[in-house]
């Protein structure tokens, strides 16, 4: 995204720069448009209305009741002879300043005690929480009508009442987007530099807050006008207004007469809080516009499932001769994603490699180089958009993605996934469903996969914990993943993969997001269960001293090409590709302390 | 080398630090127990440690985001424990900060310019003094001029990480409280932006308190290394002799857990690592403690 | 657990009392003219004092208050100003309509957003463009003036329902469908769309979680995924939603009531708060405010069952 050069201040909110795009957004959006044409022609009828309503709100013509729209009454009178357009358009003026009194008084209350809440959290906010919640449990209009039986028929009265009832909602709303840049970096940065907690609110907390409080007042101002009218509508307004509400309940009873007289009214009502409701749509849709620009836009093609279909139905060809062999063979493999534009973004690019029974194939790389996507293809497991571009993979000497298929074909990864493909995440923790016991994730799988009860497979879990090193078996079986410690949980995990006797195991940075002592356990037991099972292995990492502690063939990948394969050693200790150079001249270990890595140094002075 | 007299530029003495717990008179979370560090002007001091070892709360508390239960935090004579917004104001001259995610610690909606002018702007230098001065920190960092005008999201992780460090160094500080500041990044980057502290370093004297979980990162910037382990500090000493003849038990089985690149060295490093695990184990048997 | 239920029953109970005081207080200010509501335009001074120190309301609010919450203690709610029937006696023969109605409309919602809403997160395509703008429509339409378009076409001008009802607990099962069908699909149609809006969401974002690739990569089918781990760990959100809805037509009613001339609370809520009947008032409120309680402590009960970490704390 490029920015005009105009909007470049040194200093200041650049917020600035993201609210002129927003504004332009919503008004190139349709429904944007009609929003705002529609309120701001009854905000011009509201603020008119004396010059554009031909009758006083109250003036009678006892001789022409309920008459049919004529000249004179343009859209004809109700019972007590009163001009329905000139109604109407008072009406315009209460229904408009009702909501906007309801959605500041909310917002004034809200708002502050939001910011204050969130912000400084403590006792303040233990009150607050208990308020709203109270609040919340009130229901709305049984409130309304007590407050209307202790202070009267007005509707400002009822307003600003409604305005506390409904404060709650931007109190949370606020309460959540300020907790959630709190903690933020770059708020303790700005506190770092010593700026005071009030211009730290105002510039940088008030920005994340704001939006959503305009798409949170369009949907109050909506609600307020539906309340609003619906309490005319009962008969408890002041009958001395016009107000929608007030002649939606005159429609009704006349509604065998002049069904007609509940037309204009509800219309109105319904166009008003129409409006306001895409409204809000338009600018939350301009907002996630503005923050999606970068990701890939999902579901592009949508006659891509019926190549999908045609290709599946196709029983694909034998693999080439001589290679059956291998475990695994992956062939001129290209993996890409639709963009907007039509075209295809290619993240894995003619990449070639064979793992054979036993053995332990090391795929390294950096963010981006495809990786992870490589290893998601050998599982089906890629995104719903993702597109095969080319190549082909076979697994045990038959195709599991064939020449010329766009997608994973599910029906035929189907029966291998979990029984004879298996993988290891890189996050412990949210690999692991919280609702369900650490037991049933293990069970469910061997009972689906390998057609034995529940008593059985109770026991081989059991076993499996007590095979990875866990030493409370029985404990961790009906333990919650949140209740064991994320060493554990990886354990687990990897018990998972080996539960089912599997041929291959795909392991996705397997110990990265785990400390260094309980990665080295885990090595430790990764090369043990390999040894013990014979099982193939892929270990994706960027750690050259992961691939060294366990791999036998090493392949490196960048941007999404293969740039070398070979024994481990040879990659290690004499790479050829000058980016395999390069990565391993980036390692620390046995590098000259206080010296430059890559940079031709000014002088590596080192004393 | 640093010269050894040179002034002591930070000293924590007997550091505590307590959160409170949660719920009613809750038992308040021990996070740091009597930590003592210095730091000359200078030096880098590392500060290695697993997650949860307390270390990223030891530079927090520096810089006055985490809360001072007990013990003195003092810098260039001043003591700072429990400074106030308005003194933190005028110590954020000289004491800054380098986040670990770049994507976090800058704020999505201000330009890079903007980010980078703020510390000048609370300082009270004008926007002038302050537009020159942001156009040499980029240069300084390595990046182009143009980035002024742009948002962060428009930035690479690494790049992202130097307009962090150059926003560090806006006002020329002393000290620079470094949290893991290479541990998103990827190894090449990570290489880049490890010399590009190095390179500040050298051409200000600037120093470091240089938090991070990589034994290997703390080594190859650190002239003195401080070893965390539950809240404590089990080790410190000169670089050199911490993480190569480490002395505390947690450190020796530190040390050996990082694997090497070399698949024969790894193997030995693996056999020494799993000999020092069973002679520790054998110690702690006969020492009565409860694995 | 049952420390858990212990807490949130004391909390409730916190809950109703402030509510009680609170609303006690307010009605204050409307007793002025009480006598004279009960009397009519043409009853002497004497009379109206006579009837004012006769319902106690020479005396002083505090004096009221401890009055009435005594008398409410030992459960006794009083009678009707006006009417002189029980409070609890009127609100039993209202409540069962007013419940039938807002229960059956939550779970004909939770059933039908359900579905709607798995399978717009799942098949994507058109179900999901037809539930998301179905959201903004139900958004923009406020609920009274869809059951005033309801009942102006299907029941006065088709004659397909009957547009009043005077059901009670004794009426045969046939008059309950004939009189709650129309009510229930008004209130059905405004809520479900929101709701399966939220369901979606919610699912989609489960949908995107990591453990479910995991279970994905162990063989496990697809039905199994969506059903046992998707739709249990998106319930919360769903079920959140459904008592929002649950309490915003305790309100809503009121209107819909009058609307379809039902008698449900909804008319004893108006007619007790327009002439200031306020034993009758402070037993709607009471009532109102219990169900909510009720309400709001089951779904707690439920996302406790559904979620183990907030069991734990």
């Amino acid at each position: 995204m490029t920015l005009p050069i105009a909007s470049i201040a040194p200093t200041g909110q650049s917020g600035v720069v993201v609210r002129a795009n927003t504004v332009k957004r919503i008004l190139t959006n349709p429904m944007g448009i009609i929003a705002v044409v529609i309120l701001t022609i009854m905000a011009v009828v509201a603020i008119f209305a004396d010059a554009i309503a031909p009758f006083g709100e109250n003036f009678a013509n006892i001789a022409k009741t309920l008459a049919a729209p004529d000249a004179v009454n343009l859209l004809g009178t109700d019972s007590a002879g009163r001009d329905t357009f000139s109604r109407l358009v008072f009406g315009t003026r209460i229904t408009l300043l009702s909501a906007i009194l309801c959605a500041a008084v909310a917002i004034a209350i809200g708002l502050p005690a939001g910011l204050i809440g969130g912000y400084y959290a403590g006792k303040f906010d233990s009150v607050a929480n208990w308020v709203t919640n109270v609040l919340m449990a009130l229901p709305g209009i049984i409130v309304l009508l007590t407050i209307r039986a202790a202070f009267g028929p007005s509707v400002w009265v009822s307003m600003i009442a409604f305005g506390i009832l409904i404060s709650p909602g931007y109190f949370r709303l606020t309460r959540t987007a300020v907790r959630s840049v709190r903690n933020e970096l770059y708020v303790d940065a700005a506190r770092v530099s010593g700026l005071s907690d009030s211009r730290i609110i105002a510039r940088h907390i008030f920005s994340v807050v704001r939006a959503p409080i305009i798409i949170q007042t369009a949907m109050v101002c909506g609600v307020a006008i539906s309340i609003q009218s619906g309490l005319e509508f009962l008969g408890l307004g002041d009958p001395t207004t016009a107000t929608w509400g007030v002649m939606l309940s005159e429609g009704f009873k006349n509604v065998y007469l002049t069904p007609t007289l509940l037309l204009w009214p509800g219309l109105a009502i319904g166009l008003a809080i129409g409006a306001l409701v895409l409204l809000g749509n338009a600018v939350r849709d301009a907002l996630e516009d503005a923050e999606t620009i970068k990701p890939v836009k999902k579901n592009v093609e949508a006659d891509a499932p019926a190549r999908e279909s045609r290709e599946s139905r196709k029983t694909p060809a034998a693999v080439a001769a001589g290679t059956e062999h291998h475990l695994l063979r992956v062939n001129h493999l290209g993996v890409g994603y639709p963009q907007a534009d039509g075209s295809i973004k290619k993240v894995v690019d003619d990449v070639s490699f064979h793992v054979d029974r036993g053995e332990v194939l090391g795929i390294v790389g950096e963010s981006g180089s495809g990786k992870s996507q490589t290893a998601f293809s050998i599982l089906g497991l890629l995104p719903d958009n993702a597109r095969i571009v080319a190549g082909s993979i076979q697994f045990d000497g038959k195709y599991t993605v064939a020449p010329g298929d766009d997608t994973v074909v599910q029906s035929r990864l189907t029966p291998l996934r979990g029984a004879r493909i298996s993988y290891i995440p890189q996050e412990p923790m949210s690999n692991l469903d919280p609702a369900f016991t650490i037991g049933s994730q293990l069970v469910a799988p061997m009972v689906k996969v390998l057609g034995i009860s529940k008593k059985e497979a109770t026991a081989r879990a059991l076993k499996l914990l007590a095979d990875v090193g866990i030493v409370t078996p029985t404990r961790t079986f009906a333990a919650y993943p949140h209740e064991v410690s994320g060493g554990m949980a990886q354990r687990v995990l990897i018990a998972g993969a080996i539960s089912c006797e599997p041929d291959l195991i795909i392991a996705d940075e397997p110990t990265t997001a785990l400390d260094v002592t309980v990665q080295a356990e885990v090595l430790d037991l990764l090369r043990d269960l390999q040894q013990r099972l014979g099982v193939g292995v892929i270990l994706v990492t960027h750690n050259f001293g992961v691939v060294a502690d366990l791999c036998d063939r090493v392949v490196v990948m960048k941007n999404g090409r293969l740039v070398e394969e070979g024994p481990v050693r040879e990659i290690l200790r004499t790479p050829r590709d000058p980016y395999t150079i390069t990565l391993l001249s980036s390692m620390l270990e046995d590098k000259e302390p206080m010296t430059m890595l890559v940079s031709s140094a000014k002088g590596s002075a080192s004393a | 080398m640093i010269d050894s007299a040179a002034p002591t530029l930070l000293s924590v003495n007997d550091l505590i630090v307590e959160y409170p717990g949660k719920g009613f008179r809750a038992k308040p979370f021990r996070a740091l127990t009597d930590i003592n560090i210095s730091i000359a002007a200078g030096e880098t001091l590392g500060l290695v440690g697993e997650s949860g070892s307390g270390k990223t709360t030891l530079g927090r508390a520096v810089l006055g985001l985490a809360p001072v239960t007990k013990g003195t935090i003092t810098f260039e004579g001043d003591d700072i424990s429990h400074a106030s917004r308005r003194e933190r104001q005028r110590l954020s001259r000289h004491l800054q900060v380098v986040f670990q995610d770049p994507y976090t610690s800058l704020n999505p909606a201000m330009q890079v310019g903007d980010i980078l002018a703020e510390p000048l702007g609370i300082q009270g230098i004008g926007q002038k003094a302050s537009r020159v001065r942001v156009k040499e920190l980029l240069d300084q960092v390595g990046l182009p001029g143009d980035a002024i005008g742009r948002l962060p999201r428009e930035f690479s992780g690494g790049q992202r990480q130097r307009v962090a460090i150059a926003r560090a160094l806006a006002l020329s500080p002393k000290l620079i409280v470094c949290d893991e500041p290479v541990s998103a990044l990827d190894l090449t980057t990570q290489a880049r932006v490890l010399d590009l502290f190095l390179q500040i370093q050298r051409d200000t004297g600037v120093s470091y308190l240089f938090v991070s979980h990589d034994l290997d990162v703390v080594r190859h910037i650190s002239h003195r290394v401080a070893v965390m382990y539950r809240g404590e500090i089990v080790e410190q000493g000169p670089a050199a002799v911490v993480t190569s003849e480490p002395e505390h038990p947690y450190t020796q089985r530190l040390l050996l857990a990082s694997p090497v690149p070399d698949p024969d060295r790894q193997e030995v490093r693996r056999a020494n690592r799993l000999r020092l695990v069973e002679t520790q184990r054998e110690q702690d048997v006969q020492a009565g403690v409860a694995v | 657990m049952l420390t858990f239920l212990m807490k949130r029953l004391v909390a409730g109970v916190v809950v109703l009392f402030a509510i009680a005081c609170l609303t006690y207080a307010l009605l204050y200010f409307s007793s002025a003219n009480i006598a004279r509501n009960i009397l009519g335009e043409y009853a002497t001074q004497e009379q109206l004092d006579a009837k004012s120190a006769e319902l106690g309301l020479d005396q002083p609010l505090i004096v009221r208050f401890l009055g009435w919450l005594g008398q409410a203690l030992t459960g006794d709610l009083g009678s009707s100003w006006f009417t002189g029937q029980s409070v609890a006696g009127a609100l039993v023969t209202r409540l069962p309509v007013t419940l039938a109605l807002i229960v059956t409309a939550i779970i004909v919602i939770a059933i039908v957003a359900t579905l709607l809403g798995m399978a717009a997160a799942v098949k994507r395509g058109w179900i999901d463009r037809v539930v998301q703008t179905a959201a903004v429509v139900g958004d923009a339409i406020p609920g009274f003036v869809l059951a005033i378009v309801l009942v102006t076409f299907l029941a006065i001008q088709l004659r397909l329902f009957p547009a009043t009802s005077s059901i009670s607990p004794d009426s045969p099962s046939s008059a309950w469908t004939a009189s709650l069908t129309l009510p229930v699909i008004a209130l059905v149609i405004n809520g479900v769309t929101g709701a399966a809006q939220q369901v979606r969401s919610a699912v989609i974002k489960q949908l995107e979680k990591d453990y479910v690739r995991t279970l994905r990569s162990r063989g496990i089918s697809e039905r199994v995924i969506l059903f046992k781990h998707v739709l249990r760990s998106a319930a919360p959100a769903g079920l959140t939603v459904l008592s929002l809805q649950f309490i915003g037509m305790l309100g809503g009613v009121v209107i819909i009531e009058q609307i379809f001339a039902l008698p449900g609370m909804g008319a004893l809520a108006v007619s007790s708060t327009t002439l200031g009947d306020i034993p009758l008032v402070m037993g709607v409120v009471l009532y109102t405010v219990v169900i909510v309680i009720i309400v709001n402590l089951l779904v707690d009960l439920a996302n406790g069952w559904l979620n183990p970490k907030v069991r734990v704390s």
